[in-house]
């Protein structure tokens, strides 16, 4: 098996590559947790790239339920079907509807199966999935099948931490937290994203956004996802660097701020900041 | 050695088990690491530690069983120049100079001006204490922090590991924020807690409602007519408000417990600090008191009156500290405490107030009866007792 690196796309540390192909080498999930916007969702994808693997995504939601991720039996239309009197109701195959695990376990090639925010749904969840993820196969009652993944799948598993994970679903897993990137994996991230951003105007951004991150009260800090949104506003808007130097955040938000900002409290928060420094000027 | 590592890692309260350790040994096996020591410490890392929160604790224990481990750090003992982080030096400064000092060098130069001295100043202690060949992070202890200059001791040496190679980085200690070090023993707390839990119908209708569906096809005379409901959910939204500091140090881990079991049994919990009694202001962080400060009637406005609201504290202060304007011990209040409690209460219908000292106490302090009197005797030992008064209080 080939070994994770970062690729020019997608910046990842040493620590995160050790973890990654501990993963991969001992073919067990990997839990991975980080303040929103460090690139979770985004590692899987670039997983899959960079070994060259499909990638079978499962967006959990707080409705989600495990055996959705295996199959679920459609006993309604059979239902209908029955009444209306349809031949396809002979084979109860016709109304088993193959989840994404399945899908993962029948690939032909090995596959990279994302678990995103697994934190969203129930309570229950992960342990409900134990066996599946351990063992790599599951039961289908009403066909009486068993599904075997033909192999094992490379797990990566997201979580932003709303509800604590049962242990026996953490001693199956690898984890990794992925730490804000300082600023020079900041830098690096960047160029890896816009290779012909100028350097002035990166370093001033930066220096915007970790001005910003530093205030405490925020909401919601600014994350890497962030950055690179604002700094794409900032190029498609041809923004010179200066008119971020001029501006201090003490007197003003700066430009198209709405995108580095989320919510109202946060863009009150730093209007006062600015009319406070501004009385205080003589 | 592999093994006294794993010992000490569960006497450190790591629930390391034996399933990790094998997997370890596989990805040892499997050549992940590679005789490279910083690898070794990631991928002993990312195997045993299942949760941020442990991460600061496996630092240290990784600190003392590999200790003597790590290739020898710049021999030559010459001093690398190195950038002190930001901060750090503003945390300091207020340590460092006195009030005049600071006065004074700001009259010259204004803020940068004093930052470039103290910069100064720090970096001939620096030199000072350095002397051999070791670079400040590297033991685990700053030379600030012997000294009682840095309170936190976890961003020193930081910023200069940076230059070298990433030797020891769990010496640095990145994840002690994360630490709650709450024992999570508190089993029987949230099982009471379970009781405040209210289930509502809400969402999308995504369960099958029988009786609705017998009734519907029943009407259509046998044509199947399916009726669908949402599903029942955990509704209840509580805010808990902590005394902090004091008289409380003695009651800050069942505090702790407290706090831990709540947070995993409600969708909804908003935790904020307050000091003795609450006044004007509660605060988001028991770190950071002075700079995360929310005004209470904001809180007053923010959550509903849906919310349940939830005090700890032992209520054991000054009569005064209740009763009278400028009572509390550490602002002036404009208001009494009483006021203030008056305000909460009527706002929120259900309110309640856990204290940890045991009950039979309570008569041997006034403040303590007075508490009580404000929330309409709705104060709660914080027994399993105390806490199904409370959920009952609380419905």
């Amino acid at each position: 098996m080939r070994k994770f690196r970062s690729t020019e796309r997608y910046v990842a540390t040493r620590e995160l590559e050790v973890a990654v192909n501990a993963a991969i080498a001992l073919q067990r999930p990997l839990l991975v947790k980080g303040e929103p916007g460090t690139g979770k969702t985004v590692l899987a994808q670039e997983i899959a790239r960079s070994l060259g693997l499909p990638l079978i995504e499962w967006h959990i939601k707080s409705t989600t339920k495990a055996q959705q991720g295996l199959y679920e039996y459609d006993a309604v239309s059979r239902l209908r079907d029955g009444q209306l009197g349809d031949p396809r109701v002979r084979d109860i195959s016709n109304y088993i509807v193959k989840g994404k695990l399945w899908e993962a376990f029948e690939s032909e090639t090995p596959v990279v199966l994302l678990i995103d925010e697994i934190d969203k749904a129930d309570i229950e969840f992960p342990n409900d999935l134990l066996l599946e993820l351990d063992r790599m196969q599951f039961h289908v009652y009403e066909t009486r099948q068993t599904v075997v993944a033909k192999h094992r799948p490379i797990v990566v598993i997201t979580s932003n931490n709303e509800k604590e994970l049962p242990d026996a679903f953490l001693r199956r897993c690898f984890f990794h937290f992925i730490r804000f990137p300082d600023r020079e994996t900041m830098e690096r991230i960047l160029q890896a994203h816009y290779p012909n951003l100028r350097a002035e105007l990166a370093r001033e951004a930066l220096e915007v956004f970790f001005r910003i991150r530093e205030v405490n009260e925020l909401k919601k800090k600014p994350a890497t996802s962030e950055l690179l949104d604002w700094l794409k506003l900032l190029m498609i808007e041809d923004m010179p660097p200066e008119a971020l130097r001029s501006n201090d955040l003490k007197v003003a938000l700066p430009p198209l701020y709405g995108a580095l900002l989320k919510n109202e409290q946060d863009v009150h928060l730093f209007e006062r900041l600015a009319f406070l420094s501004r009385a205080r000027r003589p | 050695m592999f093994a006294s590592f794993i010992h000490a890692l569960r006497a450190a309260g790591l629930p390391a088990s034996i399933t990790e350790w094998l997997a370890l040994m596989g990805a040892m096996k499997a050549g992940v690491a590679d005789y490279d020591l910083d690898d070794f410490y990631y991928l002993a890392r990312t195997t045993l530690v299942k949760d941020e929160r442990h991460l600061d604790r496996f630092d240290r224990v990784f600190g003392e069983v590999f200790r003597g481990l790590e290739p020898p750090t710049t021999a030559t003992g010459e001093v690398i120049p190195r950038e002190l982080p930001e901060e750090w030096l503003r945390k300091l400064a207020e340590r460092f100079f006195t009030a005049e000092e600071m006065a004074k060098i700001e009259a010259l130069g204004g803020f940068e001006k004093l930052m470039e001295t103290l910069k100064q100043r720090l970096a001939e202690q620096q030199r000072r204490h350095q002397g051999g060949n070791r670079m400040i992070g590297t033991n685990g202890t700053s030379p600030f922090g012997a000294e009682g200059y840095n309170p936190e001791g976890v961003r020193i040496g930081q910023e200069g590991s940076r230059h070298r190679r990433a030797v020891k980085v769990w010496d640095r200690r990145e994840f002690r924020d994360l630490d709650d070090a709450a024992a999570l023993g508190a089993r029987a707390m949230k099982l009471a807690l379970r009781r405040l839990r209210r289930f509502a119908r809400q969402g999308e209708a995504k369960e099958l409602d029988m009786e609705g569906t017998i009734g519907a096809t029943a009407r259509n005379a046998g044509t199947l007519d399916l009726r669908l409901r949402p599903e029942r959910r955990n509704a209840v939204k509580v805010l808990l408000l902590l005394d902090i500091g004091g008289s409380m140090d003695d009651h800050i881990r069942a505090s702790e417990e407290l706090f831990s079991a709540a947070r995993s049994e409600f969708k909804h919990l908003v935790h904020l600090y307050f000091h003795n009694c609450p006044y004007e202001r509660f605060w988001k962080s028991n770190r950071r008191r002075q700079e995360q400060m929310v005004p209470t009637l904001e809180v007053l406005r923010t959550y509903g009156p849906d919310w349940r609201v939830v005090f700890v504290g032992d209520a054991s202060m000054a009569p005064y500290e209740i009763t009278e304007p400028g009572g509390s011990v550490e602002h002036w209040n404009e208001e009494a405490g009483k006021v203030w409690l008056r305000r909460i209460t009527a706002h929120f219908r259900r309110v309640a107030w856990l204290n940890p000292v045991p009950q039979n106490q309570w008569g041997y302090t006034a403040s303590i009866g007075l508490v009580q009197e404000a929330l309409e005797g709705r104060m709660f030992p914080l027994t399993l007792e105390g806490l199904e008064g409370m959920a009952k209080a609380l419905r």
